[in-house]
């Protein structure tokens, strides 16, 4: 190939291979962009498009909590707080404390891979940005619940679907901080079904005795 | 513009009167052209970054204003508040006035952009050889803000910028002078008796310089070539190479001082457009009328103005379009794309228009047979491009997205902080106590 030859061909390489890189570039042009326009451009809240087995903010269902405590012996910074309280005239027991702090929690999942009936779980929810740093506590317990019986091997639970108990909990980030409600014990009833709130001040003193009783024993 | 000079000159006002008067006028135009020419350069720095978001798969900005088209006004705030910081062993007299020189060389060839029929601050009769002229400024100003800012990254970008300009003027000028030898003529306007560059162009693409003759079609090339590399734009962006030069010449600048660099570059990117469109699109002539229609009805000019910048428009567009696409040039690689290839081809360009001026008799039918067949070609060459971009569309495999702009819809959720103020829920609170 001669010189000239080699010029002449040079421009021409360079005439072809640009244009065509130009026709790539255009093409992308009409191509989808891959940017997720997080947070209010999207078909669905992001936390639902998660993968399954991503690890959001923790959630308790306490409709199927054993109340056994292993998630909080289990947590390594102790972030889990459960009180479990005996109702000494029927003999049940009730959960009147679950909170779990989320600004320590550091979504292992230990917690719920010891948990017997999967009431502890990671949600898909991740935004949890708050103006108060003790809304960070999220207390699940808002009335005394009775303690689920633990499942049978393979059964499967009823529960609520992710993300539901704990979305409302989180509220907006500039909400005021509430100090949480106390919790009490129902009354003793005459028929042992039922579960109606009935705080009464001597009641509340009552318990809270039990309660350190209750702590010692379920340890 | 002329008619408002025109006007002044025959009111009867006393000589120092009129000369104010005149003055003032002359005043007036320079802010509002200066004024779009801002415009201008801002709306091109968020179609840069939309254009560059689509090429990298991405969307660009658009949240500031409807689709993210008032961005550059919120950069611009964001760069007026910024300190002015001046190194402390830079040459301050220097250092200040190198942006000025830089936007001046910029800005003031805009005085001689014909963005319509009437719309021209001055129609020069030396008018393209006054816009290749002051845009040399901005070679000083560049040359000077590498050197003032006492930086070695700003040092290297001055001088690589100083070799770089100073090499592509010459094809630029070939390029430009191919037309001019078509023309007759360096005045972009003209009038009815003299016609300029534009008006003895056309409205219909065979009528346009650029397809006057396959000599014309390549010195297009050399021209546009030529005068990205003289903007410093990618391919030809040595002087500010981040990844080799930090920013190279405007490295050290900051806040408004860097806004000016910034700006004079995107005005820049415009001006090269305008220039091409003027010397070889035609301008601001419309399909199917003559510019003697066009002079009657301002609706007519409008629309004059319309064509033009959007043939200024694609032509910004392309520009941007080649920043995303190719690789930076080595030094030794720029040299010899100018003095090997773009010189010899610019000097073979004016030879050819000069033959073919000599040979084709002008109107004759062999003139427009090659006029057609250059356009012909030229229409080829964008079909096999199209051609080239549908093969790309297909082997990627992906469907087709035409909502251009990335919009988004808003979803259906209300997600956590939106559609409701900072602090609702305490106002809320206060009221419910």
């Amino acid at each position: 190939m001669g010189a000239v030859s080699r010029y002449f061909s040079a421009i021409g390489r360079t005439i072809t291979t640009l244009g065509d890189g130009l026709a790539v570039t255009f093409s992308y042009l009409f191509r989808k962009p891959i940017t997720i326009q997080y947070p209010d451009r999207l078909p669905r809240p992001l936390s639902q498009t998660l993968p399954e087995r991503s690890r959001g903010i923790l959630e308790v269902d306490l409709d199927i909590c054993t109340g056994c405590s292993m998630c909080a012996k289990q947590c390594p910074i102790d972030c889990i707080d459960i009180t479990v309280e005996k109702q000494e005239e029927t003999k049940q027991r009730f959960i009147t404390r679950f909170d779990i702090d989320i600004g320590k929690c550091m979504f292992c999942g230990l917690c719920a891979e010891a948990c017997p009936s999967g009431a502890i779980r990671h949600s898909h929810e991740f935004e949890g940005s708050v103006t108060d740093a003790r809304r960070l506590v999220l207390h699940f317990a808002d009335r005394a619940r009775p303690t689920a019986k633990p499942p049978k091997k393979g059964a499967e639970v009823k529960t609520a679907p992710r993300g539901a108990i704990v979305r409302p909990l989180l509220g907006q980030p500039d909400e005021p901080y509430r100090p949480p409600v106390k919790v009490a014990l129902p009354a003793p009833p005459a028929k042992p079904a039922s579960e109606q709130p009935a705080p009464a001040a001597g009641e509340g003193a009552a318990k809270e005795s039990s309660d350190k009783k209750d702590d010692g024993g379920s340890k | 513009m002329h008619s408002i000079y025109q006007a002044i000159e025959q009111l009867s006002l006393g000589p120092w009167g009129r000369d104010i008067l005149f003055a003032l006028a002359v005043l007036v135009v320079a802010a509002a052209v200066f004024m779009v020419a801002l415009t201008i350069a801002g709306v091109l720095v968020w179609v840069e970054r939309r254009v560059a978001g689509r090429v990298q798969s991405r969307i660009g900005p658009n949240r500031v204003g409807p689709i993210g088209i008032l961005q550059w006004l919120a950069d611009g705030l964001k760069l007026f508040m910024k300190e002015d910081l001046i190194p402390e062993c830079a040459d301050r007299p220097l250092y200040r006035l190198a942006p000025y020189l830089l936007m001046v060389g910029v800005f003031g060839a805009f005085a001689a952009v014909p963005f319509g029929q009437a719309l021209i601050a001055a129609d020069l009769n030396v008018g393209i050889l006054y816009i290749l002229a002051v845009t040399s400024l901005s070679a000083v100003g560049i040359l000077m803000s590498g050197w003032a800012s006492n930086n070695k990254w700003s040092l290297l970008g001055g001088i690589r910028s100083a070799a770089q300009i100073v090499s592509y003027e010459v094809p630029a000028a070939l390029g430009v002078l191919s037309v001019v030898l078509l023309a007759g003529t360096l005045q972009m306007n003209g009038t009815e008796m003299a016609p300029g560059i534009i008006r003895s162009q056309g409205g219909w693409p065979w009528q346009w310089y650029i397809f006057h003759n396959p000599f014309a079609l390549m010195a297009f090339f050399v021209y546009f070539t030529a005068a990205v590399a003289e903007g410093n734009r990618t391919p030809f962006d040595l002087p500010e190479a981040e990844s080799e030069l930090v920013a190279g010449f405007n490295t050290e600048y900051s806040g408004m001082r860097f806004a000016g660099f910034f700006l004079a570059e995107f005005a820049n990117v415009y001006l090269m457009s305008a220039v091409a469109t003027t010397l070889f699109f035609g301008g601001w002539q419309v399909p199917g009328l003559t510019p003697a229609e066009m002079q009657s009805s301002p609706w007519l000019q409008l629309l004059g103005l319309a064509v033009f910048v959007a043939k200024a428009g694609v032509g910004c567009f392309v520009v941007v379009w080649i920043r995303w696409t190719f690789p930076r040039l080595r030094v030794d690689q720029l040299m010899g794309l100018c003095y090997r290839y773009l010189i010899p081809i610019g000097f073979a360009c004016l030879l050819g228009n000069a033959a073919y001026l000599l040979l084709v008799p002008a109107g004759s039918l062999a003139d427009n047979v090659v006029h057609w067949a250059t356009a012909a070609f030229g229409l080829l060459v964008l079909a096999l491009f199209f051609w080239r971009v549908g093969y790309h569309l297909r082997r990627s495999g992906e469907r087709l997205d035409l909502d251009l702009l990335a919009r988004g819809r808003r979803g259906p959720f209300e997600p956590r902080w939106q559609h409701r103020a900072w602090g609702a829920h305490r106002r809320q609170a206060a009221k419910e106590a």
